[in-house]
């Protein structure tokens, strides 16, 4: 008699077909509103680059040059200080990612196991404008003063650690962020670990292996594709930090092989200059900038969905 | 054919060596464990240090004070974050619930995957781009910055988890619950309403909770939504204040006095989100312990 | 009867051997008690996970280079015998134990004595097979031996063949050899475990129930196997059914409620068991 779905083959209550359609749609709408919300993101950013992508074409990707004054506008220099200071903190972040999920999978007791796991969720609760305090007052003056010192005079004879030292610079926003991202690096990780066999751990142990050779033949082989989708899962996390990078990399659109000159993010320039923007194209060169940023951001992520879901079979991982 | 001694047992020195380089990886994982929550407590320390001293009454109550001048609070700031927050959960928690609600009620598995698929994906979308989009919304048309364009920038990144939490407990609810509501003659909009959601109201309630701590700290959205108000703001079609955007401004400033408000606001931010922290932890371990 | 007798001391297995053994063994049949070989020496051995005690008092002397079955109704313990034999339990946390164990001789739990070392010499094959799928078919026989530091290419080579002949899969992969593991089929992938586990050229092999997730054909390809293992091997193998117990085993242990009950030749205890719940497990009245 009635049209509206039920999971049971029971009468809907009279009087109750038209506030049962109408709920319905409303709950669909804001399902939909979920895949809306990306096409519209991209819509804006578009309109909000006509401009831009009207003037300088898609050589707008690859020049370097930026002058606000002469109207002179190219990504160049944020997409490779994106690039560069997402690298870096993947390269600190994933090795001490992936041991600290090892450890608390396979070697930590309960009682040890808790309050890190704790330790690292609220690491992941500090706002990003509250690490970039942190950094410039507490980290960049050590790293200025110790660790680049070192660094400088050590490994000085690669091009990386060459040049004037300021403090604010590319290894400074690769740290900080390489510190934001532990924690989903870290929790991910810790599933996929989770999700290898115990009957793989026990096949290696019956041949008489050790425990860092139980580790590295039957959970690390194992899980290594779900740990790479973990890494992307981190670098979508990197590309798109923004207040703590832009404290602590010095903000200058310069592109240089040392990482102790300042550098610039695409994020960064969006948030230190949009609103002092003057001119129209000023504006769209912006938005031009946030809509690679965004595409970017967005391919990644989708990237690492799709690798953590084939490891684990259901449901793609919850990032939040 | 008798057993005979196997000539390929490791010598007595590999075998030390195996066992050596295993208790050296062991120490270097819990080397790293330790290394990785390090940084927690050296923020920490640093918030208590340099911020807890600033806090007084004056912090709490007074507006800042011109540039350059001594003195001042950051009342303006704690209010604004209070009344951004109250916008985005009106904005954004409503759409979240109904999406969850189709999510675990409605959708077909198909549906689904691509729904709960688009939504992890708005949930890596850079915070600042939501702030770019709303500016184009919200600011250029209505001409000016407003707590509505902060709210509202806040409400849409609330959205994506909102919807996901809010599936993750409907689905918890037997089904019998619906099947027996149905069967009373119940209409399926109010067997849902009164029934499924009432039953696992705490755990969207948590979900709620847990992507407000997420956003109270962000700054980047604000920017030039909100864009920050060293005054009170009348009403929520002007600018508003936020300590994320207070600390940001003071924090980069040139003025020893404006750092010290900086590390004393930052301090209020982390115990707020502290606190919300943990009203999830108390609220959840109730939950694990009547289910 | 009301209670349950005492595990059974060391002469019930002698006086087994001097009655007819079971298929193909005619060269022991003159063989005195005291000649034969213990692999196990097994004395008032007792295990608890936590509060829950999984083994009772257990006493046994498992015979090398012969084929021990053990059966008994699930819970009974049999698993957690097992792998008690080659440390295995300890990768459960809380679990304790005591009485004595000694592997050809030595202690197993004795100070000092290594986990590790002793895997090597008493292997394991698991009731799933579990080849490593990131590994191929040549690369998972031979990674025990890798571990252990062998390198020399024309040992490799020859313990890979060796170990794929004796597990009966030689001829079905000699030509795929690079292929994953797991691109077998399910018997195939068990051969391989086997195959894995022989590389190292074990003293003993353990099976807990390698069968059970196989089909029949399969199966008989794995018990064929196990009988070709006896002469080097000794092999204690777990297994629900009674039937392929009594086809591969030359001894049977039948385990209840964490109690050994009854051990001696496969034959007397299928046929004329001295205990009444043995009898009454054998003949299908219970478990």
């Amino acid at each position: 008699m009635s049209s509206a779905p039920t999971t049971t083959y029971v009468m809907p209550a009279p009087g109750s077909r038209g506030p049962d359609i109408a709920f319905k749609w409303v709950a669909v709408f804001a399902a939909a509103m979920i895949v809306v919300l990306i096409v519209l993101v991209g819509w804006e950013l578009y309109s909000g680059s006509r401009l831009a992508i009207a003037k300088y074409g898609p050589g707008f990707l690859w020049s370097s040059e930026w002058d606000p004054v002469l109207e002179k506008f190219g990504a160049l220099p944020f997409i490779f200080g994106t690039l560069v200071s997402s690298l870096i903190s993947l390269l600190i972040a994933v090795p001490l990612g992936v041991a600290t999920a090892l450890f608390l999978t396979e070697l930590a007791p309960l009682k040890v196991r808790q309050p890190i796991i704790i330790a690292i969720e609220m690491l992941a609760a500090v706002p990003s404008v509250i690490f970039g305090l942190w950094g410039v007052f507490i980290l960049i003056p050590w790293l200025r003063d110790s660790l680049f010192l070192w660094l400088k005079k050590s490994l000085g004879f690669l091009p990386l650690f060459q040049g004037p030292i300021y403090g604010v610079s590319m290894l400074a926003a690769g740290i900080i962020i390489a510190i934001m991202i532990l924690p989903i690096v870290t929790s991910i990780s810790r599933e996929i670990l989770r999700s290898v066999p115990n009957l793989q751990r026990e096949a290696a142990y019956a041949l008489g292996a050790t425990r860092w050779e139980v580790l590295k033949i039957a959970v690390l082989s194992y899980a290594r594709r779900g740990l790479f989708g973990a890494a992307v899962l981190g670098l979508g996390r990197a590309l798109g930090e923004t207040m703590a990078v832009t404290m602590v990399i010095g903000n200058r659109p310069q592109i240089s092989a040392s990482l102790f000159a300042p550098g610039y993010t695409l994020a960064s320039v969006v948030a230190n200059e949009f609103t002092e923007a003057t001119t129209d194209l000023y504006l769209s060169a912006l938005f031009e900038i946030g809509l690679v940023l965004f595409a970017v951001a967005i391919l990644v992520n989708a990237a690492a969905q799709v690798m953590l879901k084939s490891m684990t079979g259901s449901g793609p991982i919850k990032v939040n | 054919m008798a057993m005979t001694e196997s000539p390929y047992l490791p010598t007595p020195q590999f075998a030390r060596w195996r066992k050596v380089k295993s208790s050296a990886v062991t120490g270097v994982l819990v080397v790293c464990a330790f290394a990785v929550i390090a940084p927690l407590f050296l923020v920490l320390y640093f918030l208590l240090s340099k911020g807890f001293s600033s806090l007084d009454w004056n912090f709490f109550t007074q507006l800042p004070k011109p540039t350059g001048e001594v003195g001042g609070g950051m009342a303006n700031a704690i209010v604004g974050t209070m009344v951004l927050l109250a916008m985005a959960t009106v904005f954004g928690v409503p759409f979240g619930i109904f999406g969850g609600i189709y999510l675990a009620e409605y959708g077909s598995d198909r549906a689904n995957n691509w729904i709960r698929f688009a939504a992890d994906v708005l949930n890596g979308v850079p915070s600042i781009v939501w702030g770019m989009v709303v500016y184009l919304i919200l600011v250029v048309p209505f001409k000016g910055f407003s707590a509505y364009a902060g709210g509202v920038a806040l409400g849409l990144m609330m959205v994506p988890l909102v919807m996901r939490t809010t599936e993750e407990v409907l689905i918890l609810v037997p089904q019998s619950y619906r099947e027996a509501a149905l069967a009373l003659g119940v209409a399926r909009w109010k067997m849902i309403v009164v029934i499924v959601v009432r039953t696992a109201l705490k755990g969207i309630a948590t979900g709620v909770i847990v992507a407000l701590a997420r956003i109270a700290g962000e700054t980047a959205p604000l920017l030039f939504t909100a864009l920050g108000n060293t005054f009170w703001s009348h009403n929520l079609k002007e600018p508003i204040s936020a300590l994320p955007l207070q600390i940001f401004a003071y924090g980069l400033s040139p003025y020893d006095d404006w750092h010290r408000q900086a590390w004393a606001g930052a301090l209020v931010l982390m115990a707020l989100i502290i606190v919300l922290n943990v009203t999830v932890r108390i609220l959840s371990r109730d939950r694990s312990q009547t289910d | 009867m009301s209670t349950l007798p005492e595990a059974p001391a060391g002469h019930k297995v002698s006086e087994s051997l001097k009655a007819a053994p079971g298929p193909a063994r005619a060269a022991e049949a003159g063989l005195p008690a005291d000649a034969e070989e213990v692999a196990f020496d097994i004395n008032n051995f007792s295990l608890w996970y936590g509060q829950r005690q999984a083994l009772q008092d257990v006493t046994i002397r498992i015979p090398a280079r012969k084929v021990t079955a053990i059966i008994g109704p699930s819970g009974c313990g049999k698993s957690t015998f097992l792998r008690a034999l080659n440390r295995m339990h300890e990768l459960t946390p809380g679990t304790r134990l005591e009485g004595s164990l000694r592997h050809f001789g030595e202690d197993l739990y004795g100070p000092g004595v290594e986990a590790v070392a002793i895997r090597r010499r008493v292997g394991m094959v698991f009731q799933k097979s579990n080849p490593f799928p990131t590994m191929s078919i040549a690369e998972n026989v031979l990674v025990g031996l890798r571990l252990n530091g062998v390198r020399d290419k024309k040992v490799l080579q020859s313990r890979l063949e060796e170990s794929l002949h004796m597990a009966a899969l030689w001829n079905e992969v000699k030509d795929v050899l690079n292929r994953p593991g797991t691109s077998l089929s399910g018997g195939q992938q068990q051969r391989l475990c086997i195959a894995r586990s022989l590389a190292v050229q074990p003293q003993t092999l353990l099976m807990d129930e390698p069968c059970s997730a196989l089909d029949p054909l399969a199966t008989a390809k794995i018990e064929e196997l196990i009988q070709t293992l006896r002469e080097r091997y000794t092999v204690v193998i777990v297994t629900h059914n009674m039937q392929q117990a009594a086809r591969c085993s030359d001894r049977t242990a039948f385990f209840y409620l964490g109690r050994l009950i009854e051990f001696g030749n496969t034959r007397n205890i299928f046929t004329s068991p001295s205990n009444p719940q043995t009898e009454a497990y054998v003949s299908g009245r219970f478990g």
